[in-house]
């Protein structure tokens, strides 16, 4: 890609949990590894959340989830970013997601998702594969 | 220390000599595997602790007896021998029916208390038919929206005789406030009930991050519940200061250890401003702790504690009364060393966890089941957590004496480690103006956001090993678990009970209801009078806090 632009990525967290982690580890490695990030803070709902990936015009929005809420959210993060024409935006999950609901995400437009134990040289290394060139 | 020269003990003498002669050449011959050993902290561990590490620790004033000042070695003088720590498994899941079915599940199987998980929304103060509780009703613990599903999660067990444990902060006084109503409608005396409400909401503020309201309200509710036990429900304890959430944000066991017993102090200090009477109140301030997988560095955590506690309320505090000195506390093992891989696994590692805090001297212990991290506990994997506690009370015989490790050198010396780390972090956290303003100004949750990283970072560099993730890996682990899934029509469920209690309500008696509550609030008076007349006229969870809301406003956390 590019080398003038940095990947830029929206650590999010939707939803009442409060477990911010996950979350906090992530955006700093990200940061660590040359990416800009914005972290969205607790309790976003989906329409924030995606007027925030909108305003700040960012590649990836990275959705930190460990309450079971993630077949409720997650879609319709997706279906947000989509309305508002952020096609090439990805989406990628963490967090504690059910192996038979990955599949089911995926269909519903999620890039990627990263169980517990995933080191974050691999998420790293997936949002510099695929995130979308830019002009 | 001064540049003078040290004088040579006959224990240095002897360590240089088994250094000389017998350690050396061991080494030439077959070097360490590592250049530093590490706690799962991140502390550095020596090779050989002997009587030289030793040396500054007063026996008599240091360790002691158990039962006695400062309580290094128990609260209690003759350790297990005489009573068993309360087996209390945290339970809550779905609708207050299943959760009820699971409680009595639980106690059919020999468990000796009760321990309640509230879901996210119940947490945040929000009912089920919230726009907020969508996808989240039912989900991480049991929905409880008013007194209505309160009834119906203790149907059926006498709440005079039955400890139960409630793990709720932010709206902690309206749930405390449902649970009395429901013993009250059983017939229970208040001054009978025994039990505890977790109500720590500093730690909230710090780790777990469920709050309502902003923090100064927030502590005036807390010393609301110590005032209103104290009158008049004597044996309950209105509050566990925790510090299981802030070691799961990825505090090191010092960080845990300081920051837990630092909020102790503050609300005491509160309790004290208010003008309640130390020796009164503070017996029954209870604690607790999580339970990581390095043995030794939690067990001398948890002498530690004790010797601070009782030495702080002393000092500080002036406590004449002995059970004012004495810490209790609740363990938990440390729900995030549980793996997704190859899970069952993570049932040795609960057992090592549970024997630490068992040899810590806990007085009530959750063991995790082993698909926590794949969902809420099964059923099956629920009772085997059971039986892990069972097992080590009645089989292995490490209740037989007191405080088994006492007088070891390495325990004794990082006993002393962390006693002085934790003075130093009260040192920083004093000179802040107290634990409220250091919340205020980040220092913690800077604290434990930079230890999560550099343990995330060792993990990663594969330092700090993680059987099945980062070392003894395995593809795709095919085995079938029977996990919980909650039903999707919880919140319908819950939905329909919350529209007929608001139906067969007097709405007049919960406008009036509310309305005094706002006015105690705005003008000072203790909240709990008002909060136990609302909760009994079915005024719901949301409604009261929102009641609150209007008077205290709510939480905004700055960025860090």
């Amino acid at each position: 890609m590019d080398q003038s632009r940095k990947i830029r990525v929206l650590v999010a967290k939707p939803g009442l949990d409060g477990h911010d982690r996950g979350a906090k580890v992530i955006a700093r490695a990200l940061r660590d590894a040359g990416m800009e990030v914005i972290y969205t803070g607790l309790r976003q709902t989906p329409e924030m959340i995606a007027a925030a990936a909108s305003q700040e015009d960012v590649d990836a929005v990275g959705v930190s989830i460990l309450s079971g809420a993630h077949n409720t959210l997650c879609p319709r993060i997706v279906d947000l970013l989509r309305e508002r024409g952020m096609d090439d935006c990805l989406v990628v999950v963490g967090g504690i997601i059910p192996k038979e609901d990955i599949a089911r995400l995926k269909e519903q437009g999620v890039s990627e998702v990263f169980p517990p134990g995933t080191s974050t040289e691999d998420i790293v290394k997936f949002l510099r594969a695929n995130v979308q060139p830019r002009t | 220390m001064p540049e003078v020269k040290e004088i040579v003990t006959p224990e240095q003498a002897a360590a240089e000599r088994w250094e000389q002669q017998t350690l050396e050449p061991a080494l030439r011959k077959s070097p360490e595997r590592k250049q530093k050993f590490e706690t799962v902290s991140l502390d550095s561990v020596e090779r050989l602790y002997t009587p030289a590490d030793t040396a500054d620790i007063d026996i008599e004033r240091d360790t002691a007896f158990p039962g006695e000042f400062p309580y290094t070695r128990g609260i209690h003088p003759t350790g297990y021998r005489g009573k068993l720590w309360t087996m209390r498994q945290f339970a809550g899941f779905s609708t207050p029916e299943e959760t009820n079915r699971r409680f009595k599940f639980l106690m059919a199987q020999g468990q000796t208390g009760l321990s309640v998980a509230y879901d996210l929304p119940t947490l945040m103060g929000y009912d089920a038919d919230s726009p907020l509780s969508e996808g989240e009703v039912g989900k991480c613990g049991v929905a409880v929206s008013s007194l209505a599903d309160m009834e119906v999660l203790f149907d059926g067990i006498p709440l005079e005789q039955v400890t139960v444990s409630q793990t709720i902060n932010a709206p902690a006084s309206v749930l405390l406030a449902m649970y009395l109503v429901v013993a009250e409608k059983q017939g229970a005396n208040f001054s009978k009930i025994s039990g505890t409400l977790q109500n720590d909401i500093l730690k909230e503020y710090i780790a777990q991050k469920e709050w309502i309201y902003p923090i100064r309200p927030a502590m005036k509710l807390v010393v609301d519940t110590f005032e209103f036990c104290t009158k008049h429900v004597p044996k309950y304890n209105p509050i566990s200061v925790s510090g299981y959430h802030i070691r799961e944000a990825g505090a090191t066991a010092l960080q845990e250890l300081a920051f837990t017993l630092r909020d102790g102090i503050e609300y005491v200090q509160w309790g004290v401003d208010a003008g309640l009477d130390v020796d009164e109140f503070v017996p029954r301030i209870s604690f607790f702790f999580n339970a990581h997988n390095d043995f030794f560095e939690e067990i001398a955590k948890y002498r530690a504690a004790r010797r601070i506690w009782s030495r702080v309320m002393v000092e500080r505090f002036g406590a004449k009364n002995p059970r004012t000195w004495q810490l209790r506390f609740h363990t938990q093992t440390a729900g995030v060393s549980l793996t997704v891989q190859q899970p069952l696994n993570n049932i040795v590692r609960v057992a090592i966890q549970a024997l630490a805090g068992v040899l810590g001297g806990t007085q009530s212990l959750h063991t995790d089941a082993y698909d926590e991290a794949l969902a809420l506990p099964s059923d099956k994997a629920a009772l085997i957590a059971l039986r892990t506690q069972q097992i080590i009370a009645e089989e292995t015989g490490v209740v037989n004496t007191v405080d088994p490790l006492g007088g070891s050198y390495f325990l004794e010396s990082l006993t002393k480690k962390m006693e002085d780390g934790a003075l130093d972090y009260f040192s920083k956290i004093d000179a802040m103006g107290g634990m409220v303003e250091s919340i205020e100004k980040g220092f913690p949750q800077r604290e434990i956001q930079e230890s999560a990283y550099q343990y995330q970072k060792a993990v990663e560099r594969g330092e700090q090993t993680i059987v099945g993730v980062n070392k003894y890996a395995m593809e795709d682990d095919d085995a079938k678990y029977d996990l919980l899934v909650i039903d999707e029509g919880v919140r319908d469920h819950q939905i329909e009970r919350l529209d007929q209690t608001r139906t067969r309500r007097d709405s007049g008696a919960v406008v009036n209801s509310l309305d005094r509550l706002r006015k105690a609030a705005r003008v000072g008076d203790n909240t709990m009078p008002a909060t136990i007349e609302a909760v009994r006229a079915y005024a719901t969870l949301g409604e009261i806090c929102s009641a609150l809301r209007d008077v205290y406003g709510i939480y905004e956390e700055p960025a860090f």
